[in-house]
């Protein structure tokens, strides 16, 4: 039977634009433009590479997003390659944090089936990084997370994990929710052939309803966590000039212990 | 709002796939071209991995059919791929050109068993192009060159020199320009020539101002034998394969000007809202303003106009005429906007640690090369007036 692969992928506003908090202090989606991910790229060319190594598998990916998130989220990863795509469109969602978030996402999987599901190792937004524990603690199968490597044989996904003090070589048992980090291999470039054949593949659009979701469980409402001020960044002030009159090292060590960096 | 200092072009394209196409492109420049462009123009390194990257992208073939392998894309579309990419690395847009141009005869002439042999392989983003027709005493005046085409049955053996050929030396296939009849430009027949022929080989890569990462060397042909399998086009037809192959070659390099052009204003721009003198940004100068206006300005003139003579090409009418002009405007307006990107940097344009002064040196061999701006005057003159008359 085919191996299927599900990537969650994220729909984020470009890390490089000016990001502004609306009056809710959710993120002002409409001041910058949004792309997927590029640490959820990661995921897709692991889940491509996957496929590629196995006889017969589909992939498919999922995103849980505003209306743009398909045309400029998931087509960048069906154009990379994945078959087919799935996006939780519904404006209840306005506001969910990591909670309401990956219970959408665990619904949404398991409407597609999958026996490996691939995320990245965090949003380029949000950067918590505990949505693939939590999907996999809501699907009830085994995390392995952060892996610099991944491959899939005989049932069970494999792993290495880099650690600061070690490296780990995990193992589970499929079905299971894997992440993987920006060490894991370069993403692919899209192919102008696969930007066009991607217009073709289907995407099915999904709202709470269809997911059997409560609107209160999500959103603004249903979520655990709370902003409940935000500032922007200070205008950068000019910088301190040490000058070397022979003390310019002790200066600047000074100036680094002051302000804790060493 | 928009935010000061530079932004992407505001770009009119056709369909929202060749905006998913700019945006990869954007993407590919921004990761891939842009970061290395300064250190290996320096040392005088040819990107080969970026070609390979560009190749795998599908971008080698834009302009041509789908069913050899190319992207089908309007010259409205590949043009303006090219201007991203040579704001990134003028060394990696004109190459992409010279090697549309190299694939134009055999697309535009082949038979179809010869397109359907050696399409795929030219387009297909591993092999790259080299175009031959200059000759060190064939310039400007290419219908004079004296590289033989001598036939012998089913084999045509080529001998002599050609000049200034982009690529030289690295090329996975030459189109060659050689003269197979009498002197005039009616006896001049073109061929595809593998890299690896026997007989072909190209001297040391010329010590050039700028551009020093595309390799331009004197290619000898010395006893290449080709099957007539191998001829473009007919007997004699050559000279006017070259000259139709530089009318849309022309508007590459137009388009190649524009991109460096606009790289160096995003570059002046970008200086001038961060340095201060006489305790004010210089961007507050109305004196500087000024400049930057007329630098944009002839840069978005030049934009228009290549894509007005794109477009015709697209909608097959004549465009020949446009093309020149754009090629004329593109490039003089370049070197001028160049030329003031290095006066706005002060000091720090002068040095090499500013991008500024290696795009000044890049633009200057675009007033040269595919017909230098002179004969592009000539050309529209003749469009105007008619052919010369010599007494
Ligand atoms: C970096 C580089 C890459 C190149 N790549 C290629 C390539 O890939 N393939 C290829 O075939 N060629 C290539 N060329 C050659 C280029 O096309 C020629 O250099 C160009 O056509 C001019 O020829 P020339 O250098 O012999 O100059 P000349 O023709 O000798 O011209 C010298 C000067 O006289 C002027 N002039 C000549 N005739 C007239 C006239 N009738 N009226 C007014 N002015 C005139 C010219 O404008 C110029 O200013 C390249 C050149 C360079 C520098």
């Amino acid at each position: 039977m085919s191996l299927r692969i599900v990537v969650c992928v994220k729909y984020v506003p470009d890390a490089t634009g000016d990001r502004h908090f609306a009056e809710d202090l959710t993120t002002d989606r409409d001041a910058v433009d949004g792309l997927l991910s590029e640490l959820d790229e990661y995921a897709v060319e692991q889940a491509l590479q996957i496929s590629e190594a196995s006889d017969d598998a589909e992939i498919t990916v999922v995103t849980v997003g505003p209306e743009e998130a398909n045309k400029d989220g998931l087509r960048k990863a069906l154009s990379m390659g994945a078959d087919k795509g799935v996006h939780v469109v519904d404006d209840a969602l306005h506001g969910s944090d990591v909670m309401g978030t990956s219970l959408v996402l665990a619904k949404a999987v398991e409407h597609v089936g999958y026996d490996l599901v691939v995320c990245g190792m965090a949003s380029t937004d949000g950067t918590m990084g505990v949505l693939p524990a939590l999907l996999a603690e809501r699907l009830g199968v085994p995390q392995v997370t952060l892996l610099s490597e991944v491959a899939v044989a005989d049932g069970q996904v494999t792993g290495r994990r880099d650690g600061d003090t070690a490296t780990e070589r995990l193992a589970a048992s499929l079905p299971a929710v894997v992440s993987v980090t920006d060490q894991s291999g370069e993403a692919r470039y899209p192919s102008f052939k696969g930007i066009m054949a991607a217009k073709k593949k289907p995407v099915e659009e999904l709202q709470l309803s269809d997911l059997g979701i409560e609107a209160d469980l999500v959103g603004l409402g249903g979520a655990w966590t709370a902003v409940d001020s935000a500032d922007a960044r200070p205008a950068r002030t000019a910088g301190t000039i040490v000058k070397d009159e022979g003390e310019g090292g002790k200066q600047l060590a000074a100036f680094l212990a002051e302000r804790k960096f060493i | 709002m928009r935010p000061d200092g530079p932004q992407p072009v505001e770009r009119q394209l056709p369909t929202d796939e060749a905006h998913e196409l700019m945006a990869l492109v954007r993407d590919l420049a921004r990761r891939e071209v842009r970061p290395r462009a300064a250190e290996e123009e320096d040392a005088g390194v040819f990107p080969r991995g970026v070609f390979t990257t560009l190749g795998t992208s599908g971008l080698l073939g834009l302009p041509y059919p789908q069913e050899y392998g190319g992207g089908d894309q309007p010259y409205e579309v590949y043009l303006q791929v090219l201007e991203e990419l040579a704001a990134a690395r003028l060394t990696v847009a004109m190459g992409l050109s010279v090697h549309t141009l190299s694939c134009f005869g055999l697309a535009e002439y082949g038979t179809k068993e010869q397109r359907e042999q050696y399409l795929p392989a030219m387009l297909g983003g591993q092999l790259l192009g080299a175009y031959c027709l200059s000759e060190p005493n064939a310039g400007s005046d290419a219908a004079s060159l004296r590289t033989r085409a001598t036939r012998d049955g089913a084999t045509w053996t080529l001998n002599g020199g050609k000049a200034w050929i982009t690529h030289g030396g690295i090329a996975d296939f030459y189109t060659v320009l050689a003269r197979s009849g009498a002197e005039g430009p009616r006896g001049i027949t073109a061929f595809l020539v593998p890299g690896d022929a026997a007989g072909l080989s190209a001297a040391p890569p010329e010590r050039k101002m700028g551009l020093k990462g595309s390799p331009t060397a004197q290619i000898h042909l010395d006893g290449v034998t080709v099957d007539d399998g191998r001829r473009i086009g007919e007997e004699g037809q050559g000279f006017g394969i070259a000259l139709a192959a530089l009318d849309s070659g022309r508007l590459g390099i137009a388009a190649c000007a524009v991109g460096v052009a606009q790289a160096a204003l995003d570059e002046a721009l970008a200086f001038l809202a961060g340095r201060r003198q006489f305790g004010r940004p210089l961007s507050d100068f109305q004196g500087l303003r000024f400049m930057l206006a007329d630098m944009a300005t002839a840069i978005e003139a030049g934009r228009a106009l290549y894509l007005t003579a794109a477009r015709l090409r697209d909608a097959g009418r004549p465009f020949s005429k446009e093309a020149a002009m754009a090629k004329l405007l593109c490039t003089d307006n370049a070197m001028k906007v160049t030329i003031d990107a290095v006066q706005l940097l002060g000091g720090y344009g002068y040095t090499a640690d500013f991008p500024a002064e290696r795009y000044l040196r890049e633009v200057k061999v675009l007033q040269i090369l595919e017909g230098t701006n002179q004969i592009q005057r000539m050309i529209i003159g003749r469009h105007l007036l008619g052919p010369e008359t010599r007494a």
